[in-house]
């Protein structure tokens, strides 16, 4: 991680409501460089919402959102060009059920970047090598486990040579034997080098593999830190009655 | 005409059903006129369908931008064309549209009620298997920098297109065999030249003889809607 370099993602006040519910009420929050920002937080406190905020699959209400310099609610940007570089890891995996593992991996390639088939399938071919799946390439989702499929998904973002991924409970829909493999794929990421946003439940990988552990409830960043700290000494009431429910559950 | 008047008295009960019926003389006479009318029906048809589904598809496409007042005027069409009944749409195209300058011919007066028709329920049906795509398709190709329309184009449609090929195959089957409604403004289609082939000839044969035409003609569409289910259906 790079502490000197600008941030790749920044939010300043990040404010969205539902209707009335005001679900995030003033988010500042920044990732560097090769970090991975591993949040957590009750149910309904907000971590999707703020996820999809940072490549407006929700359009925030106020504040802002800057990618790699650029601010992505601006007025007039090219919102299509930017989310290439955001990648997205869905809990659901939401490949396309009509296209092969390299079809889903490919689409955005040839479609959006209007590459070649040779090219973008040489391209498919390697992000799927990445997530341990050369030899599904031509299997259908339908065919797939669902670790494969989410790591399918994992190469969907990755083809697109993303300068970051935002992970939204990526095996929490998973089977439990299914769950070591994604996270596997996701340490050797976060092994290479990409700055990765993650949402999960997953505690044990968090200390293993998160350089800060973000605490999130209604809507607000309440305690952030070293997974050491904030699972070893947690300040805030809140976050302790949080950590204790998760004990209680395992 | 009744048709049944020619038939020799002397005759037995299945000798007057075949003379009826499937008398060889009168087929042989009519069934030239009996195939320029199944030509006629198959062009009216074809052209519906693909009139129909082609404006239904976009249509759908063009709600799925979102755009309030268009969207609008698209279910104010749906929802017209699929309450008024064909016939009353041809009978005002063929007899009240001359009164606006805008008279047509009887064939141009059904193929365009029909496919009006077929346009809107197409929409809705092509409509509700859009909606039945989940969400997470469209945010997961969103999310990798497709646009709406690519989204639709490349993700959203071939999905939907499969989920609404049987109800979009029963309508149209419906809706095809609607070109015997071209007959009350004299369109010389199936229904037409067989009925009046039968009361000219004073003998049902010909309205036999149509029957088969129009089994001819939608037997195949039937095993076409079969292989279609079969050919596109794919599990999840
Ligand atoms: N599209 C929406 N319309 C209305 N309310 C919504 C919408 N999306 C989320 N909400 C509400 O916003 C709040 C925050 O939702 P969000 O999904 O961000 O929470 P979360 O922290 O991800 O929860 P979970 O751990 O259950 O996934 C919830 O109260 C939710 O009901
Ligand atoms: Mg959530």
């Amino acid at each position: 991680m790079k502490q000197d370099l600008p941030p790749i993602l920044e939010l300043k006040g990040l404010v969205k409501s539902f209707g009335a519910l005001q679900v995030l009420k003033g988010i500042d929050f920044s990732v560097q460089p090769g970090e991975l920002a591993f949040i957590i937080g009750p149910s309904g406190s907000g971590k999707s919402t703020l996820l999809r905020c940072c490549n407006r699959l929700e359009e925030p209400d106020g504040g802002s959102v800057t990618v790699d310099g650029i601010d992505i609610t601006a007025p007039g940007v090219d919102i299509n060009r930017l989310r290439q570089k955001i990648g997205m890891v869905f809990q659901s995996f939401n490949l396309y059920p009509h296209m092969t593992a390299l079809g889903n991996v490919t689409l955005a390639l040839r479609k959006v970047q209007g590459m070649d088939k040779a090219t973008a399938d040489a391209k498919g071919r390697a992000a799927l090598e990445r997530v341990g799946l050369t030899d599904k390439a031509d299997a259908y989702p339908n065919q797939l486990s669902g670790g494969q499929q989410q790591r399918v998904g994992i190469a969907r973002s990755l083809a697109l040579e993303p300068l970051i991924v935002l992970f939204d409970e990526p095996t929490s829909a998973l089977d439990p034997e299914l769950v070591g493999g994604v996270l596997k794929v996701m340490r050797e990421l976060r092994e290479s080098g990409m700055t990765m946003v993650v949402v999960s439940h997953e505690m044990a990988f968090a200390r293993a593999a998160a350089d800060r552990v973000v605490f999130m409830d209604q809507g607000q960043i309440v305690e952030q830190g070293p997974p050491e700290e904030v699972f070893g000494n947690p300040k805030h009431a809140r976050l302790r009655e949080f950590l204790a429910t998760l004990a209680d559950r395992h | 005409m009744n048709p049944v008047v020619n038939v020799p008295p002397t005759m037995s009960t299945l000798d007057r059903f075949l003379f009826s019926f499937f008398n060889p003389d009168i087929a042989g006479r009519y069934w030239k006129a009996i195939a320029e009318g199944f030509v006629t029906t198959t062009w009216l048809g074809v052209t519906v369908i693909i009139t129909g589904l082609v404006v239904g598809l976009a249509l759908a496409v063009a709600r799925a931008q979102h755009v309030k007042p268009l969207n609008f005027c698209i279910i104010v069409f749906a929802d017209v064309f699929r309450a008024l009944p064909p016939l009353v749409i041809i009978i005002i195209l063929f007899f009240a549209f001359p009164y606006i300058e805008m008279a047509m011919s009887a064939f141009t007066a059904t193929w365009l009620s029909l496919s009006l028709v077929l346009a809107a329920f197409a929409e809705e049906i092509f409509w509700a298997g859009i909606l039945a795509v989940p969400k997470g398709q469209w945010e997961a190709a969103r999310s990798t920098g497709m646009s709406r329309l690519e989204t639709l184009q490349h993700v959203v449609l071939p999905q939907a297109v499969r989920m609404t090929v049987p109800p979009l195959t029963n309508r149209v089957m419906a809706i095809t065999k609607g070109t015997a409604l071209g007959s009350v403004v004299a369109l010389h289609e199936i229904l037409n030249v067989s009925s009046s082939a039968s009361s000219e000839s004073g003998n049902a044969t010909p309205l036999l003889v149509g029957a088969c035409a129009y089994l001819i003609l939608f037997i195949p569409f039937v095993w076409f809607g079969r292989w279609i289910e079969t050919r596109f259906a794919w599990k999840r």
